[in-house]
């Protein structure tokens, strides 16, 4: 379980409360309007964003001091999730080694997971030779490698055209799925929210509500979410 | 506790290497200090090397400077086929041994160069080359390049946006000299003025080739004679502190001017300034032409000298050249060794590591080699360190350049891949052989490269320390000219000049190779 026990973070006058607690393997969408802080939030568990007061835990375990690589997660970024200099599998196999000694059986690994997020035989190629939808499959199968129980995703898709972000939400939901992992998504879509994560998180005025039901919470918004979503009375 | 460790860990090399800097710095400074014992061992004539090192360096900044003005606005606004290679060319002097530029000023200048033989024809009277003049000459043709570059850089800075409204408000040269190219002169030129200054403050090769006597002679070449001459460690400690407090001044000054970026690789490209007609054309091609014959002259003299005295060179010079390379080799690569931990530390938010990284800056190369003198005398004899002690202290002095051409990547990196980087757990060696050397390579290789020339061609600390049959490449040469042997010494400069570009193009091409 993953517990936000009174946690507050500051920057300058801006502040965001959390008190929440999340079930393993549950898939979850971040809600609210931009700078209300979903990113800030998502940087604070992986360990990016120093906390002001309280605690995170995971399963009862204080991450504070832990260092982002050692927490039990897997992160993408809106961009940047891949070295530029790096081929695929040199990308993939950072996600088993971070210091790239790899056996055999790693490369074997590496093959598999490329072949399962649909990118078979395009481990020896440079990121930029691959679209932004393979790229963000490439970082996807990275997480797969690290097989963490948390996978945070922060808008890595929204780049991307609708068809191709709806196959990628499907392709996190299948490795959800397969790992048990707990995921949050960070989106400004309903659309995404309402297809990939039965249950919600809003972030607005300063605070974290939730979890909600998705799709009640966006059929009947609280007002300030109703606000951003252009539905406010 | 983890964390905290790892992050001391992380900074651990940047510690080094700043203790090293600041041990080595104000190690020597304090020797120089305490040996100094005030200022009350110097003389009249001291005074002087005061009074001409501030002439002189004042002088050469101003005409470089004014000079550079006309060169930069013509490169600016004209396009023509090889533009692009002269701007690299006005980069190179940058590298080019102060001993060979002499020598090819020497060869147009000279006695029995080509100006004195036109105006001898003539019926005219000579020109000397020795003396301020001399000195003040060198030093130009040494800066208005890089004057000119930074200069050029300014005209880069303004906006497509404003030149594209000044074309469509209909504005001649005149009102664009007014109202765009003004104001930027006026935020650059203080900068380059200065750059140009600090350079000359610490001027030693030239003013011992030169200048020297009574009316040329620099606080760099006072210390300098005062050691070598006088046996006088006290007077020239007491010089020293002088030249201390004469470039902390400058520094001081410095810190309140913006500095133009002479080395900065992103030189403008098809900015749509008006190219007018008339007068201004021939005055632009003027610029460009007369630059290249003061610029290129000299060089080709002395080149074309050298190599037909290449064959019959001495035959000391090779194991000279020999020394040489791995002095600028090893100093190349302590430079970077110093430098990319210190620039990955300031990127990291360590102000602390900057500072330390500029403090050679208020040394000259003169007063940390008397100050290492005064220290290892006890320890062992000058000449046998001759060669770890130039090569310590060119890397030294050095590590500043390095920095202003490292830090700008290494926030670039950090902001590009530091939380993926910290997200996949990437650390320590790993991090420098997957992430930070592959990322970092190029301006390495060019900074390593810059380094490494900067040492090939110096003439300061080993004049101090060595001994003949210690000499570096440049010292041998200096020796052949002191001796009259002008063939040899030409063919001595071809060699040094050659090798020079060559360290130079070997680690920047090792950059760029490495470069991902």
């Amino acid at each position: 379980m993953l517990r936000l026990e009174e946690v507050k973070i500051r920057q300058g006058d801006w502040q965001l409360a959390a008190d929440l607690s999340l079930a393993p393997g549950a898939r979850m969408a971040v809600l609210g309007p931009s700078g209300a802080g979903k990113s800030t939030l998502l940087g604070a568990v992986a360990g990016f964003v120093p906390l002001a007061a309280g605690r995170i835990l995971w399963e009862g375990r204080d991450l504070a001091p832990l260092e982002p690589g050692a927490r039990p997660l897997s992160i993408l970024f809106q961009d940047q999730n891949l070295f530029a200099h790096l081929s695929v599998a040199q990308n993939l196999g950072l996600g088993i080694s971070p210091a790239l000694r790899l056996t055999r059986a790693d490369h074997a690994r590496i093959d598999r997971a490329l072949e399962r997020v649909g990118l078979a035989g395009m481990g020896a190629r440079k990121p930029h030779a691959l679209s932004g939808g393979q790229q963000g499959r490439v970082a996807l199968a990275r997480a797969l490698l690290r097989a963490r129980p948390m996978l945070l995703l922060d808008e890595p898709f929204a780049a991307l055209g609708p068809a191709l972000k709806s196959e990628m939400l499907d392709l996190v939901a299948e490795i959800a799925a397969e790992s048990g992992s707990l995921v949050l998504l960070v989106t400004h879509d309903p659309a995404d929210a309402l297809r990939f994560a039965p249950h919600a998180l809003v972030v607005a005025e300063g605070r974290t509500q939730g979890p909600f039901d998705t799709a009640p919470l966006l059929a009947d918004p609280p007002p300030a979410l109703a606000a951003y979503l252009g539905r406010g009375g | 506790m983890a964390g905290g460790l790892r992050r001391l860990s992380a900074g651990l090399p940047a510690g080094l290497a700043a203790g090293a800097l600041a041990l080595l710095v104000l190690g020597t400074l304090g020797a120089v200090a305490r040996q100094a014992g005030g200022f009350g061992g110097l003389r009249g004539s001291d005074l002087g090397a005061l009074r001409f090192t501030l002439m002189q360096a004042g002088a050469s900044a101003l005409i470089s400077v004014a000079l550079a003005v006309p060169l930069a606005r013509a490169i600016a606004r004209r396009r023509w086929p090889g533009r692009q290679a002269f701007v690299t060319a006005l980069g190179a002097p940058f590298l080019m041994p102060v001993i060979v530029a002499v020598m090819a000023l020497i060869a147009v200048f000279g006695r029995s160069g080509a100006l004195n033989r036109g105006l001898d024809a003539l019926g005219l009277p000579t020109l000397s080359i020795y003396g301020p003049q001399g000195v003040v000459l060198a030093h130009v043709f040494l800066n208005l390049p890089f004057a000119a570059r930074m200069i050029l850089q300014g005209w880069a800075t303004i906006p497509a946006e404003r030149i594209r409204l000044a074309r469509s408000l209909g504005f001649g040269p005149a009102e664009i000299a007014r109202h765009l190219e003004r104001p930027m002169l006026r935020a650059v030129l203080p900068g380059a003025v200065l750059a140009v200054f600090l350079v000359c403050l610490t001027s030693f090769a030239v003013a011992m080739t030169l200048g020297g006597g009574p009316r040329a002679t620099t606080l760099e070449l006072a210390i300098y004679q005062a050691f070598r001459f006088d046996f006088d460690p006290g007077r020239a400690a007491s010089l020293g502190l002088l030249q201390v407090a004469l470039c902390l001044a400058a520094l001081a000054a410095a810190a309140r001017v913006a500095r133009p970026e002479p080395l900065g690789a992103g030189l403008e490209q098809g900015r749509a300034l008006p190219a007018p007609g008339g007068w201004r054309r021939l005055g632009d091609g003027l610029a460009i032409a007369l630059a290249t014959l003061f610029l290129l002259a000299p060089l080709a003299a002395v080149t074309a000298r050298g190599l037909a005295g290449l064959a019959d060179l001495p035959p000391g010079i090779w194991p000279a050249a020999a020394r040489s390379l791995w002095v600028a080799v090893g100093s190349g690569v302590l430079t970077l060794v110093l430098a990319l931990p210190l620039a990955l530390g300031v990127a990291r938010g360590g102000r602390g590591l900057e500072l330390a990284g500029m403090l050679p800056l208020v040394a000259s190369p003169l007063v940390l080699g008397t100050g290492l003198f005064l220290l290892l005398r006890p320890l062992a004899a000058p000449a046998d360190l001759a060669l770890p002690v130039t090569l310590a202290v060119n890397a030294a002095l050095s590590v500043p350049f390095a920095l202003r051409i490292l830090i700008p990547p290494a926030r670039q990196l950090r902001d590009d891949y530091g939380r993926l980087a910290a997200a996949l757990d990437l650390r320590g060696l790993a991090r420098l052989r997957l992430l930070v050397l592959p990322r970092l390579a190029r301006p390495l290789g060019f900074a390593g490269g810059v380094a490494a020339a900067f040492s090939m061609g110096d003439l300061g600390v080993i004049a101090l320390f060595a001994a003949p049959d210690r000499a570096t490449l440049p010292f041998y040469l200096y020796g052949l000219m002191g001796s009259y042997r002008l063939d040899a010494a030409a063919a001595a400069a071809t060699l040094l000049v050659a090798l020079t570009f060559a360290l130079f193009w070997a680690f920047d091409q090792g950059g760029r190779r490495a470069s991902a």
